[in-house]
């Protein structure tokens, strides 16, 4: 399986397409500065929701029970799975009750973190999604690369292709207006045919045993409403406590996102209309084990903005799919090491550390602490390179003695200077694109000795 | 600027600083001296520890983290021509059985540009650069120190060592299209991450460029080191200068 950095350096072998994608993703964010700047109170804003969410995880078992208690109330069915297995099956149970075979999905990252589409193809069921963006990336076989973007890697050209092969519109036509409409006719016809719907959640309420979910095609109401039974998964850090924190929450979540004030739907979703039947899946999945890691505890604020991602200098230039999980970017890359932390421990070295992300989060999660700590876990775990920790040791000891440090120094400016072919050659990663240092003819140090003295 | 007070200041100057760049680090201290600060230098000094640090070997640094505390407990400040040198020690420092020597020194270290501007209180310089200059914030200096204004938040703008540049004569700071973005150096990232390393540090370079600077500047030499790097592999005519060289009043010849 390859790493971070190998995969973005594959990525980076088309170097029009990283600038198209930098760029691409740059302008959300400006977008998102616009409509943030505009909010004079948004730094309080972001404060609100951080404190709200630091509430919940702290009361997290007390809400759970309360939304459920409600929930029940309202004559919605409510199901706990501990981990992705188990929500597949609650959600395949559930069709396969009702003789279901084909179901009709709106965005739900929860979802692709379980891994439920390739389940579900397994059992024989046929699973359409109906977000454009994921419409898109199922057709093509490959996994979301934003969480709020899902294909924003592909250009229009290429989505042109895709619908050519698989629904059928003219060869070569790349007009978003056409696509969209050709994507919209395939999506009438699966709305109107399936009798199971499949969302996401956006936020849950604890005091009312409702949840909303938040779209900007309307494809969630589509599905919902159509629907015999619609099934709704969410992982369990999605309470809010009341109703009205829904105004702090649905006022940061787009701004944030795409810098669009709200999305066009914010759908309340209470109780089932008569005749339907109403199921919450409330998913851990490893949640409770990071609620229980102090300092990685508050990535559960996370309300799947996907901000971090659009201004992190790294991720719009490796693309989402060089970090290998549901949840790209620096937030996903706090997230994974704890659901495996072999399998992704070199996503948090995947960042400069450069604090970008923890500034436009609005839940102020500090994403780049907790990258600088998942490191130096991942290292004491024993996950790194061995080579880097016999590296690591001898620059500790070199860096912790004056006198090896000064000999250290004079032979390493040596062999710039006299020898540059030892470090000048495409063996050392920084000479591939970069040229070396200089050598001045002493350090500092000695400059000081002798001026200084 | 005359500085009456009678400071005792210790000089850290960071490994890489001290081997690669000692220009930037004998214009940190010719400022300083001509600022009127008493500036000592303690010769057993040799690094801040971030390079083990940062790559997850924080455990590591406990040798390191001892000789800082033995070579700096003594001044009233501590100073570092080096935004990311200073935020690891204001973050990280810590003593086996000198903690509280620890603790002053983490309150007591300063970054150059934010010693100038909020102890010194300078007002104006004596220095002279006739140049388009380029300010290139650092992000540990920047979003870490908070050396100047973030454009991700909604807050008053301001920027300590712009307004510092803003005493030199002569300079003309260029408008950037991104104010603060990330160099890419970001420590071993920029070998364990080549690809990407190499392309943000590209097209932070190409901003520059592209808006007519002909130096840039910074308070970090790790972001210029990285930069220069790619100027020199580029062929370009853009140079690197650290912000203490400028307004110590570099000479063209030096420059």
């Amino acid at each position: 399986m390859k790493n971070h950095a190998e995969l973005s350096e594959t990525f980076n072998k088309d170097e029009q397409r990283v600038n198209w994608h930098d760029e691409t993703l740059w302008w959300v964010r400006q977008k998102r500065d616009k409509a943030s700047h505009l909010i004079p109170d948004w730094e309080l804003l972001r404060e609100t929701a951080s404190q709200i969410k630091h509430n919940v995880l702290s009361n997290l078992g007390n809400y759970l029970e309360q939304f459920e208690q409600n929930a029940i109330k309202n004559g919605i069915t409510v199901h706990w799975a501990a981990d992705a297995k188990e929500h597949n099956e609650i959600v395949h149970g559930l069709l396969k009750k009702h003789g279901i075979t084909q179901m009709v999905k709106s965005k739900s990252m929860l979802t692709e973190e379980c891994h439920l589409n390739h389940y579900l193809e397994e059992q024989g069921i046929n699973v359409v999604d109906s977000d454009l963006g994921e419409l898109i990336v199922q057709l093509a076989k490959e996994p979301p690369s934003h969480i709020v973007l899902p294909c924003i890697h592909k250009k229009k050209e290429e989505i042109g292709d895709i619908f050519h092969e698989h629904l059928g519109s003219a060869k070569g036509e790349a007009n978003p207006q056409i696509l969209t409409e050709t994507a919209r006719i395939h999506l009438r016809n699966t709305f109107l045919s399936r009798r199971a719907a499949l969302t996401g959640v956006n936020f849950a309420v604890a005091e009312t045993g409702e949840f909303v979910v938040c779209t900007n095609e309307g494809n969630a109401d589509m599905g919902a409403h159509l629907s015999d039974i619609h099934i709704a998964s969410m992982g369990i850090e999605k309470l809010i406590p009341q109703r009205k924190h829904l105004s702090v929450f649905l006022r940061l979540l787009t701004r944030s996102a795409t810098g669009q004030p709200i999305t066009t739907y914010s759908s309340h979703f209470k109780k089932p209309r008569p005749g339907q039947e109403m199921h919450i899946v409330l998913v851990d999945n490893g949640r409770s084990v990071q609620l229980g890691r102090e300092d990685f505890r508050n990535s559960l604020k996370c309300i799947r903005c996907g901000a971090c991602m659009n201004t992190c200098p790294v991720y719009r230039r490796s693309g989402g799919h060089s970090y290998h999980t549901a949840v790209a970017g620096p937030i996903g890359s706090i997230l994974a090491p704890n659901l495996d932390m072999k399998q992704y421990s070199d996503l948090p070295f995947a960042s400069t550390l450069c604090g970008s992300c923890s500034n436009v989060c609005p839940v102020k999660i500090d994403i780049h602490t907790q990258l600088y700590k998942w490191r130096q876990v991942i290292v004491k775990a024993g996950y790194s390179d061995k080579k880097k920790t016999l590296a690591m040791h001898g620059m500790a000891k070199t860096l912790a003695s004056p006198t090896a440090y000064r000999l250290a120094g004079k032979a390493g400016r040596w062999v710039i200077k006299h020898t540059p072919f030892a470090v000048s050659n495409p063996l050392n990663p920084w000479y591939k694109q970069r040229e070396m240092p200089e050598a001045p003819k002493e350090s500092f140090g000695e400059w000081y000795k002798k001026n200084r003295g | 600027m005359l500085q009456i007070c009678k400071m005792k200041v210790g000089l850290f100057i960071p490994c890489y600083v001290d081997q690669f760049y000692p220009k930037a680090a004998i214009a940190t201290l010719e400022l300083l001296e001509k600022l009127g600060v008493e500036v000592d230098y303690p010769a057993q000094q040799t690094c801040c520890g971030q390079p083990m640090a940062n790559s997850g070997y924080e455990h590591l640094t406990g040798g390191c983290n001892e000789l800082f505390v033995d070579n700096f407990a003594g001044y009233d400040y501590v100073v570092s021509p080096s935004g990311s040198c200073a935020l690891h020690i204001k973050e990280h420092l810590h003593s086996h059985d000198k903690e509280e020597a620890a603790t002053g020194i983490r309150n007591k270290i300063y970054e150059l540009t934010e010693f100038l501007t909020d102890v010194l209180k300078v007002e104006k310089l004596d220095a002279r650069f006739p140049h388009r200059v380029g300010l290139h914030q650092s992000c540990h200096g920047q979003r870490g120190l908070k050396l100047a204004q973030m454009t991700e938040l909604t807050a008053e703008p301001y920027s300590k060592p712009g307004s510092l540049l803003n005493m030199v004569d002569g300079v003309e700071l260029v408008t950037l299209n991104r104010a603060d973005e990330c160099c890419g150096f970001g420590g071993t990232f920029c070998v364990a991450e080549e690809a990407v390393s190499a392309k943000m540090g590209k097209d932070r370079v190409a901003d520059h460029e592209k808006n007519g600077a002909e130096y840039i500047t910074a308070a970090d030499l790790s972001c210029l080191m990285h930069m220069e790097g790619i100027l020199k592999r580029q062929k370009s005519n853009v140079k690197v200068i650290h912000i203490a060289e400028i307004l110590n009043g570099v000479k063209e010849t030096v420059a």
